[in-house]
């Protein structure tokens, strides 16, 4: 143990403690106090100020005349009404009194069991608890739609819903799913651990990480409003000439996804800056768990990439609004211009579906394989290797839109090389088992299933970045397939296996194992029973997002909806487990590490105090030392500290 | 459990690779025996029935990349599902807490892993490239000026000797028009076998994408953009068209099919068309290889797109009896295409 030789990121007499920077506490009575009803208030004053002022301006003005739509006064009152929301829940208290040279005072959260859950809390734990369950709310939305769209395609012609009405349920669930699920690992998990696993007492922006969860409510309630105006019509990619073309219902989707990107934004931002910053003394880079650096190069994605969907949605939004045409071949725009800035963000963003994944299984398998993680250094380089190369490839969405015919090649070859680091990355998750002493518990069940499903997913990608087969496969039922598996299949199997693995951290008890066993069979067979056969269906001839399909296509298409049923009952197994365990049936015993776990995050107790850690903690070993006779990964040479006064910025 | 004794931890990290041998033989005899079983049985058992068929030259050249790529995949997930199996069931703790050793890598697995994953994917972009230009695009948009192209092509309209047949795409239908043929616009697709076909793909409005997937033709529709894509087909049959590209609300029902019929079958179908639409073709606007609207709510802007010469020669194999003069001198009309 030779502390001198430490990379001391955070000096030992770190004076940033885990509450709010203010000096003054004051008491206030309950209701006086932002919470999420004066949000609510405020959203709705804000969103009348902002329709009135969109009438005010163009009221006069119609795209088409005579259809009582007025895109300025729509997205003016979403954008006020989301100000109005922030400012309820009091996120311009503390800027605003700094900036008027006021000092900002804090009422003490001592008493706040649950009602701090509701509040702007910039308690990371707090926050990261807001974010699963909002995450699952709209995890949950998002695939009662896919449950509505499968009963659709029962039959090959309509007769559920009338086309725009199933293009309406297809758009709303790809864009809550591609959209909200970007933080549905980054958020939870990303906020409540990361500063445990790396020995700090909080995220580096506590007001920017709760400001990037509140902006989700937001961006949820604007997308699903978009049903009560019509809806949008073009799925969850959004193609302009369409888009600009779309009723108001558009516009919800333009500014949601703003909203989400700008969220994106600050998530990533507080994670790097955090990873960066706040690593306790001891926590050198190569002892950084290989989850955290999945979060370095997702949040780097996010960084990089969202801004770009940020302008797009703004560039998309004037062309509806005050009519710049910048889509509009006619007058001198491009239809291409929205596929190209669109995927430069978007393909970044499907490795921001994946990667957090392969974080959470390449933290998981040694834990539950008892052996360190195979070729720690090259899958960290297998991680970057994956993030910069995101950045090259996102023409393949375009290969036969007859942009850049000749560029294709290229584009391929970049595409398939991808292929190289994430190899590196699955050769670290496999090669973890061998020679283990396995441990097939419920989160190392939901790992290996992942890695199987994403194995799958992977393999078919082959066939999409091959321009020649490609040209089968480009558009059908066999890409929605793919990307299914790989976020679906690999990125939510191992959501679920962290969500099994660090329940009991976030509430002391670990979910039920039987039921948690039947919960992945289930959801396993059924998964594969339902996104197999879309392989198939796709290249005999079926597009993706259409109503009506060939007649022979209809016994795998059936097929497929039943077993799209029993992957949602699986899923209800799940919140059937989950309310048990936490609500119903609470003599279970509290556990402290139920795994057995070397993390870092494991040495914090139940219930976790404000600070984290008792003093700061000494890193002397690695994350993943199983077998090598490493003695505990910290220690605490401050001791027993006093914990801080939980309290929150008014 | 967390803290095996280290001095038994150094042994067997000494002697790491002894206790591997064992193990990786017998999990590399049952990857072995099992490929050797299964990849001949994709390639020529699964291979021939793999869409999208062989009607014609770019299916069949698709059909073989499905072929070959599903042949080089089933090996790497036979490994994969193997390895999973093997240590399910060889590599399991039961309920005991005991450490695994601690192997933090294996430098020669791991350079290999590499290594072989780079043979592969460089393999893949060779062949992938190779199959991509022999066949003239295999089949996909490849814009207004392709460069891999079939005998017979040429930039300028005038010298063209290849059978044009332009996919018009508009909220929700597809036309077609043949400028071959005095440019008359159908909604029914026939295209004679055997025959060198280049199809100009355009929109009207949004982005679609036509398919055609027993032909194996993909190329989005551009508004204001022509598209092209070759194709050849070796008999003749009906064929699928769909939109594979949203394109708004009836976009599921933007279907309709296509047809392959012989030379001279087409040489008679096309006359016939030509003769069923003749007080219609001179209201049409002048063919162009994309339609942009006009302020006055037509649909060809003639400042803006280049008219070829429409006195295109028809192909060799199919003589057509209409002169293909006839729309030359026709004005823009304002009214919409069909």
């Amino acid at each position: 143990m030779t502390i001198e030789t430490v990379d001391v990121a955070q000096p030992l007499d770190s004076t940033q403690p885990g509450g709010p920077d203010v000096e003054t506490f004051v008491t206030r009575s309950y209701w006086r106090q932002p919470n999420i009803v004066t949000g609510l208030i405020g959203a709705v004053i804000g969103y009348a100020i902002g329709h009135w002022l969109g009438n005010a301006i163009a009221g006069s003005y119609q795209q088409v005349v005579g259809n009582g739509e007025n895109n300025h006064a729509l997205t003016l009152g979403y954008i006020f009404g989301t100000i109005g929301w922030l400012a309820g829940l009091g996120v311009f208290y503390y800027p605003l009194r700094k900036l008027l040279g006021y000092q900002p005072q804090a009422v003490e959260e001592a008493d706040r069991k649950v009602s701090r859950y509701f509040r702007y809390s910039l308690d990371h734990k707090v926050v990261g608890v807001q974010y699963l369950m909002a995450m699952f709310v709209y995890f949950f939305v998002a695939g009662l739609f896919a449950l509505v769209i499968r009963s659709e395609l029962l039959s090959p012609t309509r007769h559920l819903l009338a086309p725009d009405t199933y293009l309406e349920v297809v758009g709303e669930h790809g864009t809550m799913m591609m959209m909200m699920m970007t933080s549905v690992i980054l958020g939870p998990f990303g906020n409540y651990l990361i500063p445990q696993m790396i020995g700090s007492r909080r995220m580096a922006f506590p007001r920017l990480e709760a400001l990037s969860f509140w902006l989700t409510p937001a961006a949820f309630t604007v997308l699903i409003s978009s049903f009560i105006v019509g809806g949008f019509p073009t799925g969850w990619t959004g193609y302009a000439p369409l888009s600009v073309q779309a009723k108001e219902g558009m516009d919800s989707y333009l500014v949601a996804f703003g909203l989400m990107a700008t969220s994106m934004i600050l998530l990533g931002m507080n994670l790097v800056v955090t990873v960066v910053n706040y690593r306790a003394p001891g926590m050198t880079w190569t002892r950084v768990p290989l989850f955290v650096w999945a979060m370095v190069v997702t949040s780097l994605l996010m960084v990089l990439a969202a801004p770009i969907l940020v302008v797009a949605t703004y560039m998309a939004l004037m062309d509806r609004t005050v009519q710049t045409a910048l889509f509009d071949v006619n007058h001198g725009g491009s239809s291409f211009l929205w596929q190209n800035l669109f995927w430069f963000f978007g393909h970044p963003e499907v490795y921001i579906l994946a990667l957090p994944g392969f974080g959470i299984m390449l933290e998981l398998l040694p834990v539950f394989a008892r052996k360190p993680a195979f070729g720690y250094r090259t899958t960290v380089a297998g991680f970057f290797g994956v993030g910069t190369l995101s950045f090259f490839v996102w023409q393949h969405h375009l290969f036969d839109s007859g942009i850049n015919p000749d560029m294709r090649p290229v584009v391929m070859f970049t595409t398939e090389l991808i292929s190289i680091p994430t190899g590196i990355v699955y050769l670290a998750a496999v090669g973890t088992l061998w020679r283990g002493r396995l441990r097939l518990t419920v989160p190392a069940l939901f790992c290996l299933g992942g890695l199987f499903n994403f194995l799958i997913g992977g393999i078919s990608g082959v066939f999409l970045s091959d321009v020649p087969a490609d040209g089968v496969a480009h558009g059908s039922f066999f890409v929605m397939s793919h990307f299914h598996y790989t976020i679906m299949g690999g990125y939510m199997f191992a959501f679920f296996g962290g969500v099994y693995y660090w329940l009991p951290k976030m509430i002391g008890r670990r979910l039920n194992d039987r039921l948690g066993k039947f919960h992945f069979w289930a959801m396993f067979i059924a998964f594969n029973s339902t996104f197999l056969p879309l392989f198939a269906i796709g290249e005999l001839g079926m597009p993706r997002r259409v109503f009506e399909y060939a007649k022979r296509l209809q016994s795998l298409n059936d097929w497929v909806s039943i077993s799209a049923y029993v992957l949602g009952l699986s899923l209800l197994i799940f919140v059937y487990n989950l309310l048990k365990s936490t609500i119903i049936d609470t003599r279970v015993p509290l556990e402290q590490n139920p795994w057995e776990s070397r993390g870092l995050e494991w040495m914090v107790p139940y219930p976790a105090p404000v600070d984290n850690f008792p003093s700061t903690p000494i890193v002397v070993s690695g994350p993943y030392e199983y077998g090598t006779g490493a003695g505990p990964m910290a220690v605490f040479p401050g001791g027993e500290a006093e914990p801080m006064k939980e309290s929150v910025v008014l | 459990m967390m803290s095996t004794a280290p001095a038994g931890a150094t042994a067997s990290h000494s002697s790491s690779s002894s206790p591997d041998r064992p193990h990786l033989v017998r999990l590399i005899s049952i990857w072995v025996v099992l490929s050797a079983i299964l990849t001949p049985v994709v390639y020529f058992v699964w291979g021939p029935h793999m869409p999208p068929g062989t009607m014609t030259d770019i299916s069949r050249s698709q059909q073989f990349d499905n072929r070959v790529l599903g042949t080089v995949a089933t090996p790497v997930v036979l490994f994969i599902w193997t390895y999973f199996g093997y240590v399910l069931k060889y590599f399991r703790g039961g309920s005991s807490t005991e450490d695994g050793p601690p192997i933090k890598g294996h430098l020669a697995f791991q350079t290999g892993w590499l290594v072989t994953t780079t043979v592969v994917v460089l393999s893949l972009f060779v062949f992938g490239t190779y199959e991509l230009v022999s066949p003239n695009g295999a089949g996909t948009g490849s814009g207004p000026n392709p460069i891999w192209v079939p005998a017979g092509y040429s930039a300028t309209a005038k010298d063209n000797k290849i059978l044009q047949v332009q996919v018009i795409g508009q909220q929700w239908r597809w036309t077609f028009r043949y400028p071959g043929y005095s440019g008359v616009e159908t909604t029914q697709l026939e295209i004679p076998a055997n025959t060198e076909i280049q199809f100009n793909v355009t929109s009207l409005d949004v982005i679609h994408s036509f398919w055609a997937q027993q032909l194996g033709v993909k190329a989005d529709a551009n508004p204001g953009e022509n598209n092209v894509a070759f194709v050849n087909s070796n008999h003749t049959g009906n064929f699928d068209i769909k939109c594979s590209e949203l394109c708004g609300t009836l976009h599921g029902a933007m279907i309709s099919t296509g047809t392959v019929v012989s030379p001279t079958d087409f040489s008679s179908w096309i006359a016939n068309q030509v003769q069923v639409h003749a007080a219609d073709i001179p209201l049409l606007p002048p063919y162009a290889l994309s339609y942009l609207p006009t302020p006055d709510g037509g649909y060809y802007d003639p400042g803006q797109d280049p008219v070829p010469d429409t006195s295109v020669p028809s192909p060799s194999t199919s003589a057509s009896p209409v002169p293909s003069t006839s729309v030359g001198g026709t004005p823009a009309a304002p009214a919409p295409s069909s």
